[in-house]
């Protein structure tokens, strides 16, 4: 049956279609929902590992007993799985490996933009890149095919646009369970393969060498590359995601349609170039395939055209194929005569319809409902009245900010107050940064809050200086530079934000749930303890809601001179689905004195001369009723919450 | 139907349904018989920030984002994130705006204004055919969750679109978790008796 299916959907699917019986991966936007896809079919296994590269080495594992497994992350989480990943290129899997890696070109939810193809040539390994769900599921069984064909792992490529973007596929009417096999293995010890000591990874360099012109030569008649005949005055070279926006833009053009992004093939270049005019190459990101097509002496446009940075859109191909007088511009058609304005409001309703700015022609007569408050003011389009003409570029924005009834908050504004410096992490409290809370000072890598309060505390900047991290980054990347902090004599504070769950990519489970991702319990870590042990002996737990207790308690941490670790408590109200009535203000008190919008939430509205709160958007979590200094804004719990 | 291709765009604020409401008009497109595809971006934020989905049907879609003055609906589920979407509009298309205002936080912080309504209708004007106001919000609201209010909005939509009724209740009663289906249904019903009064 045909079924609408996101490309991660897809890519878990295909994973399932494949017979692979187990999934590892980290939690991270746009890939998380491969692994959670893949978990819900028969008979899989499936875990959220610690961090990416632990999940690449769970993986080695699995592929070294002898199972098909695959692995996924997001394009940064590759960096950190990357030493493994180099590793077991060289080893090579017995089971096949694929890891599925989705790129964030735009940088929609990451700190860089960065084209994970480029980790083909670098690790040498096979890379596939299909370019709609459909693609992402067949592409993901012949990745299988191919890893074990050539005994490699293989990477899969997606990118944000194909991993949340919803298209048809065919799929299986019944699903048949998979049977992990869970008997006992017999490992078969083979340290010549296995165990990269100097003179066996001098060998295998040289086969992962020829393993890779073995596969560029495979290339040239694989079905994943295919040219698709057409007009010869252009050829183009565009794979996954690039194709789509190519082929809306050059319906007719011959296309070279590459599914195996690494390596690639060389008489296949040279074919398309005999078949056309020219050649013009469209990626995403780096400038891979133009960079290969002039090695083979073909003369090739591409980043002359299009753009290095920043994602594309069939807008942007169109845009800059027209200057280069590659297509000519559309010109958009007005279907419609006059506009006509349709008031659906409420009667009485003093709406822009019904406000009667002006009056122009063609307006519309509405409906019954409309009457009552006067039809259709038409602004008209062409200078109407005493309308400004706004421009859309220069509306203003709605950047991100903390969800209302974010446990986060309470401490950002309280490290805002006491003026600390903040040494911030990935993970939801990034937005700690934003305004107008303005806590957080510094933002890398996964878990390097940690290690850079440190540096800055020895060069002497000691002036309330911390580190914030959330759980799910402390389990990732925070011990390392935790237990630095405790062996080197550091004078640091490190907050753990710990809201139980990695909840800026949907709630995945990790070691301070309790639970796995396939739902059985499982321990909880505790973080006071794992502190304690590693040697902080002053480590205090929090709720963050308690104003009193986190000012005193972050003072006291700030201006100690002992290295200190704070655990603030409070599990993810969007994954508990907390929420309580929201409160209402007492405009007799409220005199707009600013407090409550200080904490950054989007519910709290500015009206000018008192504030008022979205019920809709309104958590219920009354830290604005804490805050206000006037008791101006009024709580309506029933649960006895915070008044 | 005989169009050779639609593209809608919806735009909203999280947590306002943008999201199953898109879902529902992807899979209504792909039942009434054409090739469709439908991008989204979240962002950072899962409340509170700005969320667009792109939804194409046609003979053969390639991409699954829209074109600059190629959309043919636009679906306001907030007038400041409608605004922002109106040079995607192709000249002539249709409207459809929540009269609901969620202002972002540089307004709130006083940096910047929320344009007036009059502002807001003068510039989709610049290029709607057709443009409705209603108050999804406000019948979402009466059937006890405002979250509803994009199936409001889509029942106009299914209207404005000259569509039957029984294919888009098909897909709320498959997408839709079973214990909201009926409150679901109710809210496309509102809104389609809204667009056959509103839209003749």
């Amino acid at each position: 049956m045909k079924k609408l299916l996101s490309g991660n959907e897809a890519i878990g699917y295909g994973a399932y279609l494949a017979g692979c019986g187990y999934g590892v991966g980290y939690p991270g936007t746009p890939s998380t929902e491969i692994l959670q896809a893949y978990s819900t079919y028969p008979g899989v296994h499936a875990e959220w590992a610690t961090n990416e590269k632990v999940a690449l080495d769970v993986a080695t594992g699995i592929s070294y007993a002898g199972e098909r497994v695959f692995c996924t992350m997001k394009h940064v989480g590759l960096n950190v799985a990357a030493d493994s990943l180099f590793s077991i290129v060289f080893t090579g899997p017995r089971g096949g490996l694929v890891v599925a890696v989705a790129d964030d070109p735009g940088m929609h939810s990451s700190q860089n933009e960065q084209d994970t193809r480029q980790y083909g040539r670098f690790a040498k390994l096979p890379v596939v890149e299909p370019g709609d769900s459909a693609e992402g599921a067949e592409f993901m069984k012949a990745a299988f095919e191919l890893s074990e064909q050539f005994k490699t792992p293989v990477i899969l490529r997606s990118v944000t646009r194909l991993s949340h973007s919803r298209t048809p596929l065919e799929v299986m009417d019944e699903l048949v369970p998979l049977h992990a096999a869970h008997e006992t293995v017999k490992y078969d010890r083979d340290p010549s393969r296995q165990i990269p000591l100097p003179m066996n990874a001098r060998r295998m360099h040289r086969e992962v060498e020829q393993k890779m012109l073995d596969i560029s030569a495979w290339a040239e008649t694989c079905e994943l590359n295919r040219i698709e005949p057409g007009d010869s005055r252009l050829g183009i070279v565009a794979s996954g995601i690039a194709y789509q926006y190519a082929r809306e833009v050059f319906p007719d053009a011959t296309f070279l349609k590459l599914g195996l992004a690494y390596p690639l093939p060389t008489e296949l270049f040279h074919t398309l170039a005999g078949m056309v005019d020219q050649v013009v190459v469209v990626e995403e990101l780096d400038p891979i395939y133009e960079h290969h097509i002039r090695l083979l002496g073909i003369p090739a446009r591409g980043k002359d055209i299009f753009p290095l940075c920043g994602e594309f859109s069939t807008e942007l191909v169109r845009a800059r194929a027209v200057t280069a007088g590659l297509v000519e511009a559309r010109v958009p058609v007005s279907t419609g005569g006059a506009p006509i304005v349709f008031n659906g409001l409420p009667e009485g309703t003093t709406g822009a319809a019904g406000s009667g700015d002006t009056t122009a022609a063609g307006s519309g007569d509405g409906s019954s409902d409309a009457a009552g408050s006067g039809v259709a003011g038409n602004g008209n389009g062409n200078g109407g009245g005493d309308v400004a003409l706004l421009d859309p570029a220069t509306l203003p924005g709605r950047p991100p900010m903390l969800c209302p009834g974010c446990a986060h908050r309470p401490i950002f504004y309280v490290l805002q107050r006491l003026r600390a410096m903040v040494f911030g992490d990935i993970g939801c409290y990034t937005l700690g940064a934003a305004p107008p809370l303005n806590a957080t000072h510094t933002c890398g890598a996964m878990g390097a809050g940690i290690g850079v309060v440190h540096g800055t505390d020895l060069v002497g900047v000691k002036d309330r200086t911390v580190a914030v991290i959330g759980d799910s980054t402390f389990f990732h990347g925070g011990l390392p530079p935790l237990v630095n902090i405790a062996y080197n004599k550091g004078v640091s504070t490190v907050i753990v934000l710990d809201n139980r769950i990695t909840a800026m990519t949907g709630h995945q489970a990790n070691p301070a749930t309790g639970a796995t991702m396939m739902g059985d319990e499982s321990p909880t870590v505790s973080i006071e303890a794992v502190a304690r042990a590693f040697g902080f002996s002053k480590v205090d737990t929090l709720d963050p809601y308690d104003l009193d207790e986190v000012r005193r308690v972050l003072k006291d941490h700030l201006d100690s001179s002992e290295p200190s670790v704070v655990v603030a408590r409070y599990n993810c109200v969007l994954q508990t689905k907390e929420r309580n009535a929201a409160p209402h203000v007492d405009l007799e008190s409220c005199n707009n004195c600013g407090t409550c919008l200080n904490i950054g939430c989007a519910p709290i509205i500015n009206r000018g001369d008192h504030v008022e709160i979205d019920d809709i958007l309104c958590n219920g979590c009354n830290y604005c009723v804490t805050v206000c200094p006037r008791d101006a804004i009024v709580s309506n719990r029933t649960d006895g919450g915070e008044e | 139907m005989a169009l050779e291709k639609v593209d809608f765009v919806l735009a909203g604020v999280g947590g306002q349904g943008t999201i199953l409401a898109s879902d529902i008009l992807v899979e209504v497109g792909l039942e009434a018989g054409y090739d469709v595809k439908k991008s989204e971006v979240h962002g950072m934020a899962q409340r509170g920030g700005g969320v667009e989905s792109q939804v194409r049907w046609g003979e053969k879609v390639y991409s699954a984002t829209v074109e600059k003055g190629e959309v043919d609906f636009l679906l306001g589920f907030e007038m400041l994130e409608v605004a922002r979407w109106i040079d995607f509009l192709k000249p002539g298309g249709d409207v459809i705006v929540n009269r609901y205002r969620i202002p972002p936080p540089p307004v709130n912080m006083g940096v910047a204004r929320y344009p007036d309504e009059s502002e807001i209708q003068r510039l989709l004007l610049t290029r709607a055919g057709r443009l409705v106001w209603v108050d999804a919000t406000d019948v979402a609201r009466e059937l006890g969750n405002a979250a509803l209010s994009g199936v409001v909005l889509l029942g106009l939509l299914a209207v404005d679109l000259g569509m039957e009724p029984d294919l888009w209740l098909g897909v709320i009663d498959r997408l839709v978790p079973e214990r909201f289906v009926a409150l679901n249904r109710e809210a496309f019903s509102r809104g389609a008796a809204l667009g056959a009064e509103m839209l003749v």
